[in-house]
Parts: C-alpha cells; sequence; structure tokens
C-alpha cells in the first residue's frame, strides 16, 4: 500500500461565465500515491485540466483542500505557492511553451534561476535533465530548430531539473505524432519507473492513457471509473 | 545577473524595434542635452564678467550710441579707474552664413582693460595698436578659416555697410572659459573715419579702482547724465551680460518647451514599445509562473528591460552629446563661448531617463506581475 501524495478533500470549484455559475467540481475527493503514474482521461470540459492547475496551485479552489506532501496548497498565498511550485512542481504542456527567444539549454535552466544553485551547479543539473531525456547535444538550439518531440523532451527536462515532488502533464502528445508520442511515453515510463517521478497526465489519447499504471475517467467533474 | 541572459534575450526578441526603441531615447537625450547646454552656458556667460568693470550703455536701448565727449566726464568720476568703448560691428565674412562677433574697440585701453582675460603676444599687441586697419582675432576664429597672421580678411557689413578689409596682425587665446575666441576686433579709428557723421561709442567700459564703489559709481555716472539728450545706464559687467541672458528668458522656456515635449513624445513611444512586447508575452508569463517565478521577480524583469532601453539610450545620447561638442569646438558661432554639457544637465538626463523607464515599464510590469497564471496560459489557447 502507497502512501498518498496529493490528497483532494471535499473539493469544489466553481466559477461564473457571462454571469452563469459553472460547478467544476462538487465535493470530489481523490489521491494519488506516492511513486504512481496515473492519466486522467474525460471529455472536455469535465475539469481534467483545472485539476491539474488546482494540485499546481495555479488555481484556487472554491472550498475544500488540495494537499501535495505536507503542504496545504489551497491555503498558501500567491507568493508562498510560487515559492513552493518552483520546489515540488514540473509541468508540462500540450503546446510545450518554450522560451522561443532562449536556447534548450536556458529553458530547462529557467527553474534553477529561483534556487541558490551556483553557475556551475546549474549547469551539470541542466546536463543531466537534457541527457535524461536524450537531447544533451541540443542544448544550444532554439526552440525553433527542434522537431515537435524534441520540444516536448525539452519541456520535460525542464519539469524534472529541480527534481520535482511531482510532474504534471497537460495532454503532452495532444500534437506529436506517433513516433514522438511513443518517445515522450517511454520517457515518462522510465521517470516513473527508474526516478520513481509521482506522475498525473491529462490525456483524450487511450495510447497514451495505456502508459500509466492507472487511468481515471472524469466526466463534469466526477470520477466515473 | 543570472536574469541578466532572460532579460537580453527578451530585448533581442525583436532586434529592430528594440534598436528603433532605443535610438529614439538616445535622439530625445542628445537634444535634451543640447538644447539644455544652449541655457547654461548663456546662464554661465552672465556669471564670468567682471566685478570690477563696469558698463556704460544708452538709457535708451544698447542700439543708441552714447557721444564720445562722455569720455573725458566718466573718467574724471570719483572711483574710475580706467575707461574704454566699443561698437558692435556685425560684419559677415564671404558668406552671411559666416557670421561671427566683430566689434570696433580703442585698442590700447581695451587691451589693457581686458588683459586678465585673454593673452596677446607683446609683438602682436604693437603690430596690431601701430597699424589702423590692423585686426586681431581669435583663434579659433583663425582656425575654422584657416586665416594666418598678416592676411588680408574682408568683412561684408551688416550693420555700416560695405566692404571692410583688415589686417590680421594678432591671434589672442582665452584664459577666461566664457571669453569667445570667436570674435574680431579691429580700430575704432577706422569706423569712425568711414561714418564721421555717425558713429559714435556703443558703450564705455569702466574699470573701477574698486569693485565696492560699484553702486556709488554706477549713481554718479547716471545722474551726470540724467537731464541730457542721452541719458546712461550704467551697471556690472556681469550685470550687462546677465541681462543679455535675461533677454534669452524667452528662448531657454521655448527650449525648456521643447526638451520635455521631445522627451514625453519619446516617452509615449517607449511606453507603446514596452506594452506591445509585453503583451505578445502574455502566455510565456503564464508559463514563467508556472515554473515558480513571483510575481515581484516579474515586475523586475519587465522593469530591468525597460531601464536597460532608456538607460542604455541615455548613455549614448549624453555620452555623444558630451564628447561632441569639445570635439568639434561648437560655440554657435561665438556667440555660446565655453558651450559644454555641465555635469548638472548629464545628471538631469539620466534622471530624466529613470523617469522614461519608469513610465514606460511601470504599466506592463504591473500588468504581468498582477495575471494570473491560469488567465495568462488561457491567451495561449
Amino acid at each position: 500500500m502507497r502512501v498518498a501524495l496529493v490528497t483532494l478533500r471535499n473539493l469544489t470549484k466553481s466559477f461564473s461565465r457571462d454571469s452563469q455559475p459553472i460547478v467544476v467540481f462538487d465535493g470530489l475527493n481523490l489521491e494519488f500515491a506516492e511513486g504512481s503514474f496515473t492519466a486522467l482521461m474525460g471529455p472536455s470540459g469535465s475539469g481534467k485540466s483545472t485539476l491539474l492547475n488546482l494540485i499546481a496551485g495555479l488555481d484556487r479552489p472554491t472550498a475544500g483542500t488540495v494537499t501535495v506532501g505536507d503542504a496545504d496548497v489551497s491555503g498558501m498565498s500567491l507568493g508562498a505557492l510560487a515559492a513552493w511550485r518552483a520546489r515540488h512542481v514540473g509541468f508540462v504542456f500540450q503546446s510545450y511553451n518554450l522560451l522561443p527567444v532562449l536556447t534548450a539549454f536556458q529553458n530547462v535552466e529557467l527553474p534553477l534561476l529561483l534556487t541558490r544553485l551556483t553557475r556551475q551547479e546549474r549547469t551539470e543539473h541542466v546536463q543531466t535533465a537534457l541527457g535524461v531525456v536524450g537531447l544533451s547535444d541540443r542544448a544550444a538550439h532554439f526552440p525553433r530548430q527542434l522537431s515537435g518531440g524534441q520540444e516536448q523532451r525539452v519541456a520535460i527536462a525542464r519539469a524534472i531539473v529541480s527534481d520535482p515532488t511531482i510532474i504534471l502533464l497537460d495532454e503532452p502528445t495532444g500534437q506529436l505524432d506517433a513516433k514522438s508520442a511513443a518517445e515522450v511515453l517511454a520517457l515518462l515510463q522510465r521517470l516513473n519507473r527508474e526516478f520513481k517521478k509521482t506522475i498525473v497526465m491529462v490525456t483524450h489519447d487511450p495510447h497514451a492513457a495505456a502508459a500509466a499504471g492507472t487511468t481515471l475517467h472524469l466526466d463534469k467533474g466526477v470520477l466515473t471509473a | 545577473m543570472k536574469f541578466f541572459p532572460l532579460v537580453w534575450a527578451n530585448l533581442m526578441r525583436h532586434k529592430r524595434r528594440t534598436f528603433l526603441t532605443t535610438a529614439s531615447v538616445t535622439l530625445a537625450l542628445f537634444l535634451f542635452a543640447s538644447l539644455r547646454s544652449v541655457i547654461t552656458t548663456l546662464e554661465a556667460g552672465a556669471q564670468v564678467g567682471s566685478e570690477s568693470r563696469m558698463i556704460v550703455q544708452s538709457a535708451k536701448a544698447i542700439v543708441f550710441f552714447l557721444p564720445m565727449s562722455y569720455r573725458e566726464r566718466l573718467a574724471a568720476v570719483p572711483g574710475v579707474q580706467a575707461v574704454t568703448w566699443a561698437d558692435w560691428f556685425g560684419g559677415v565674412y564671404q558668406d552671411p552664413k559666416n557670421f561671427f562677433a566683430s566689434f570696433a574697440a580703442e585698442p590700447e585701453s581695451y587691451l589693457d582693460m581686458y588683459k586678465s582675460d585673454f593673452t596677446l603676444p607683446d609683438d602682436q599687441r604693437a603690430a596690431f595698436i601701430k597699424e589702423r586697419t590692423a585686426c586681431i582675432v581669435g583663434q579659433h576664429l583663425l582656425d575654422k578659416f584657416g586665416w594666418r597672421l598678416g592676411q588680408d580678411v574682408t568683412l561684408k557689413g551688416t550693420i555700416f555697410q560695405g566692404d571692410w578689409t583688415f589686417t590680421v596682425r594678432g591671434v589672442y587665446h582665452a584664459t577666461n572659459k566664457a571669453f569667445s575666441e570667436d570674435a574680431l576686433m579691429f580700430h575704432y579709428d577706422m569706423l569712425y573715419e568711414r561714418y564721421p557723421r555717425f558713429v559714435e561709442p556703443g558703450w564705455y567700459v569702466i574699470q573701477l579702482k574698486d569693485p565696492s564703489l560699484a553702486s556709488q559709481v554706477a549713481a554718479a555716472v547716471d545722474s551726470m547724465f540724467k537731464n541730457s539728450s542721452d541719458p546712461t545706464k550704467t551697471g556690472t559687467e556681469r550685470a550687462f551680460n546677465a541681462s543679455f541672458a535675461t533677454m534669452w528668458g524667452n528662448v531657454s522656456f521655448l527650449m525648456n518647451s521643447i526638451g520635455m515635449a521631445v522627451v514625453f513624445a519619446i516617452l509615449l513611444v517607449a511606453a507603446n514599445s514596452m506594452m506591445l512586447s509585453a503583451r505578445e508575452r502574455i502566455s510565456e508569463v503564464g508559463v514563467l509562473k508556472t515554473v515558480g517565478f513571483q510575481d515581484r521577480l516579474l515586475f523586475a524583469l519587465v522593469m530591468a528591460e525597460a531601464g536597460m532601453i532608456a538607460l542604455g539610450g541615455a548613455v549614448v545620447g549624453l555620452g555623444v552629446a558630451k564628447v561632441l561638442y569639445p570635439v568639434v569646438g561648437f560655440t554657435a558661432m561665438g556667440f555660446l563661448p565655453g558651450f559644454d554639457v555641465t555635469p548638472g544637465t548629464l545628471a538631469l538626463g539620466v534622471g530624466i531617463a529613470v523617469l522614461l523607464a519608469l513610465a514606460s515599464g511601470l504599466v506592463p510590469a504591473v500588468s504581468a506581475a498582477r495575471l494570473s497564471a491560469v488567465q495568462a496560459l488561457r491567451h495561449l489557447e
């Protein structure tokens, strides 16, 4: 029995659009075990991405609590959340979101700029992360000089470079061809199995979900399986 | 310092835009420094006149002559040590654009009166005094037109019509920074001989025995001629110079206004550029926030970009102004001797650049800091 790393208790999230209240979650309870690799599936608007944002502290619940490890994410100030995120969360987006003006190396280095590491230490960490994703030889390349799959691997390197507690991915294979998607998924499996990283991945793709150890289905904010 | 590559990379994102914005700041501060230096040079000129010399001019206006008979009467006023006089000539050399200060003076007494303000070799002084058609010129003027000692120089009179040919017999060097080296002086007698029924002294210069007698002497002189047909207005040379600066008062106001208008226009350009740049990067702000960048850090990074543009432009603009004018020897045809960008103007320019950075960077910096990560990332979709 593995210990829960992420715990959502009575989670409620609602917002208003055009003066109409929209309830995304209404008392959701959910746990993600430490070292697990979970895929979150569901139709558009089911609350998958909102759930990732709440776990990462990018968004706040209307009610209920979000706990990651010992941290009560839902109770932190914005400044404390940012600092916590820098240390504990690696986030990967569907559209990679690398900064186009920075090289692969500089993109991966970004989270480390928020630490007290020396330049030499930062360089070592970045080289290690790029080595893990198999892009050591592309460190000096800008995003426009990389393929989509390579860009996403750089984004994963950025997510793991600070050795975060949890890695959150929002449709990481959504814009990739089958071969690149398979490479990224193999990389995620390796991070989970070899480096014991806790991973939560939102996806529409059943093939991607199959790479995860657990698959959860969300529909209108409710777990269906 | 570790964030410098990020700031620099963002500045280099649109090289042309950054260059043009920086260039506009450079130009604005160059113009500001130049216009401001006109004012400071005029003000400095007003401060350098001697307290022990007094100027006696017509109370009606400086363009009116004073009778030659005043010379003896001025010399007899208690407290007066020496008297000399001069007339503004206002000639041009070859072309109307070659206009510079030229005046007729009584050579010996005038040179004695101003011996502390410039140096003139004794042999050249003697040659100038001896020869009625001789003139002396400042070193800068001599260099400017490529003249040499012994050369005949013909000026075209703008007030006193006709061609006037002088032989350069002396070249003086100013020992006082505000004493112009762009001037030509010739014999008063030469002017008088051609216009005997018209020419009289334009102003007298009095050397006081003691500067503390200034107000006493001024009062005595002005009361002596009070009821004559040519009343006088007497003041210290410093006050006389200051009155010229006062005449420039409206020009100073105009130059300040133009300078500020230029800076304000550039502020709008820089602010627009910064806002455009920030708007293009909203999604990147979201990414940085997701990575863990705090609001105040993002605020600082945007302000650093604005600061680099404004201060970079200021360093170049102010630096060029500081170096350029002394190198080319700019004096506005001798009317602004010692023209230079003062440390005060440089400090003011840097202050304006800081304000420019704050004003142009504040809105995008606050926007970047206040934007929530989710909002910013939604901009991406």
